[in-house]
């Protein structure tokens, strides 16, 4: 008698998922503000800062790359890199507003496990950011970026990993984090820090000519493996310190996002809840 | 587990702190199977810390919720099936359709695509919006949102419906009109409702009542019982009086 029609069993857990997706995919495409951001901001960089730093920074040659590069081509992975960061970070600011607008509690009373409800809701972003990464390489591929054919296939699981890593660690800071306004804070205290902080703009050995100390913390920056898998990958190459890693940080997020919005040990229970 | 006499809902000695904020003490009460309940508190009594607890936004640290015999705490999975809920915020999605919304919904319930469409139309024409199927949320009224939440909570065929001050920003028309279309659900069999308010005007002289006052259960019974019991003429003179606030008045 009980649940009349809702499905509970494997093939619920499916339609759930999927029906999770669906939604991510559907705002996402409706939201076209958004959408154009988010390709705009990595674009801006790819025209325009690297046009204007092609001369000044020059690039060695540095694995995977054969030759030396343009700058363009150097920091095409990071650029991607970007797109997730933000992509993850931007779907942790909609945990917030849904969670203040009560969409998140909707979610999180079906009766299907919540750590399967958040990884559903992660994987549901990390698709989205895919999708967008690939107009993007679409885009830059015309401004010469042109990585090998297969590159476009290999770095699909790249990029699974790395979405899901940065995801992971936007669901992670949305747990934590209780007021729309603090995307500025984000910005300032996440986005900034972790970008510029990594490998994205410049490889590491120059860095660690102008500062040992700001080296080590690029070194251990997850950014700095997701941009440098993102890189290999692109260029058929599978960088297995940064694959580990990245799925180190992802296990790492994803069990300290499902510890804070666990009913009975996570922080929301402890505070303070709604009013009322 | 559960059979005719098993109350929809049984909620027995739940405390509940927000660190050193106690925002319920020792809470008990029972919805039995098809009946309609009003709960009733002022802002802050402590509703909707109960209903984050019934619903499992996070656990209860002492005592039992039980939605049809199943511990939502033990088998949340069970609990939740069984359990439709319209918070008091509104939680549709504004850029979706009404039908998005509703098939979003129904895939949480693992429901099929197109059971969930006939799920979704059946219960949309229900709360009289079989018109309004494919348009945008954000063209609704306010009514008419608050009854595709009705509607949307009932798209599993839960057995109960928690309502947290559903009429909460509605004009009287509206709130007359979702408060008879929940009774008349209730009347068509087998529902069980907890509603959750502070208007006194939205109970009847013969609904059950739980009187909540600063996180603690205060009085229990019908609407008329209550007012007997405090020799006074109706429910809002005996919540005055239970609460202090025919006191402050006076003062």
């Amino acid at each position: 008698m009980t649940g009349a029609v809702g499905q509970y069993g494997a093939a619920g857990y499916l339609r759930c998922m999927t029906g999770i997706i669906w939604r991510e995919g559907l705002r996402f495409l409706q939201q076209r503000g958004r959408f154009i951001a988010a390709l705009v901001r990595p674009l801006v960089w790819l025209f325009i800062f690297a046009a204007g730093f092609r001369s000044v920074l020059g690039v060695s040659i540095i694995e995977p790359y054969e030759t030396y590069v343009l700058y363009e081509v150097y920091i095409t992975p990071g650029l991607v890199g970007m797109i997730q960061l933000f992509n993850g970070m931007q779907s942790s600011l909609a945990m917030v507003y849904d969670r203040e607008m009560g969409t998140m509690r909707t979610l999180l009373v079906s009766p299907f496990p919540r750590w399967f409800l958040l990884g559903s809701k992660l994987l549901a972003g990390t698709i989205v950011s895919i999708a967008q990464v690939y107009v993007f390489l679409a885009i830059a591929w015309f401004w010469e970026v042109d990585p090998p054919l297969g590159g476009y296939l290999t770095v699909f699981p790249a990029l699974v990993l790395s979405g899901l890593m940065l995801g992971s660690l936007g669901l992670l800071l949305s747990s934590v984090i209780r007021q729309l306004e603090n995307f500025a804070g984000i910005m300032n205290f996440v986005i900034f820090p972790m970008f510029f902080m990594s490998s994205a703009l410049y490889p590491l050995w120059r860095m660690k000519e102008s500062s040992p100390l700001l080296y080590e913390l690029c070194s251990f920056n997850p950014f700095t493996y997701a941009v440098e898998l993102i890189r290999h990958a692109l260029y058929m190459q599978l960088n297995l310190q940064a694959a580990l890693v990245a799925a180190g940080c992802t296990f790492a997020f994803m069990a300290l996002a499902v510890f804070a919005y666990n009913p009975s040990k996570g922080l929301i229970a402890r505070r303070g809840g709604p009013g009322g | 587990m559960s059979n005719d006499t098993t109350p929809a809902l049984h909620v027995s000695s739940v405390s509940h702190s927000y660190g050193a904020r106690q925002a319920l003490e020792g809470v008990s009460l029972s919805v039995g199977q098809g009946a309609f309940c009003g709960l009733l508190g002022l802002n802050g009594a402590g509703k909707t810390t109960l209903f984050s607890l019934i619903t499992r936004l996070f656990d209860n640290t002492s005592g039992h919720v039980r939605v049809m015999g199943h511990d939502v705490r033990r088998a949340p999975k069970l609990a939740l099936q069984n359990l439709g809920v319209v918070f008091q915020n509104r939680t549709l999605d504004p850029d979706l359709s009404v039908l998005q919304n509703m098939t979003y919904h129904a895939a949480l319930h693992g429901i099929p695509r197109r059971q969930a469409r006939e799920r979704a139309v059946a219960e949309l024409e229900r709360a009289g919006l079989a018109d309004r199927v494919g348009e945008a949320v954000r063209s609704l009224s306010g009514g008419q949102m608050r009854r595709v939440e009705i509607a949307r909570a009932l798209l599993h065929q839960p057995k109960l419906l928690l309502l947290d001050e559903p009429t909460v920003g509605l004009d009287v028309g509206a709130r007359r009109d979702i408060i008879s279309h929940v009774r008349a659900l209730v009347g068509q069999g087998g529902l069980s409702v907890l509603w959750a308010t502070h208007l006194m005007e939205e109970i009847n002289t013969d609904d059950a009542v739980v009187v909540l006052h600063q996180g603690k259960v205060i009085e229990t019974g019908t609407s008329q019982e209550i007012a007997d019991r405090h020799e006074v003429g109706d429910l809002k003179e005996a919540f005055d009086a239970m609460t202090g606030l025919a006191k402050g008045k006076a003062a």
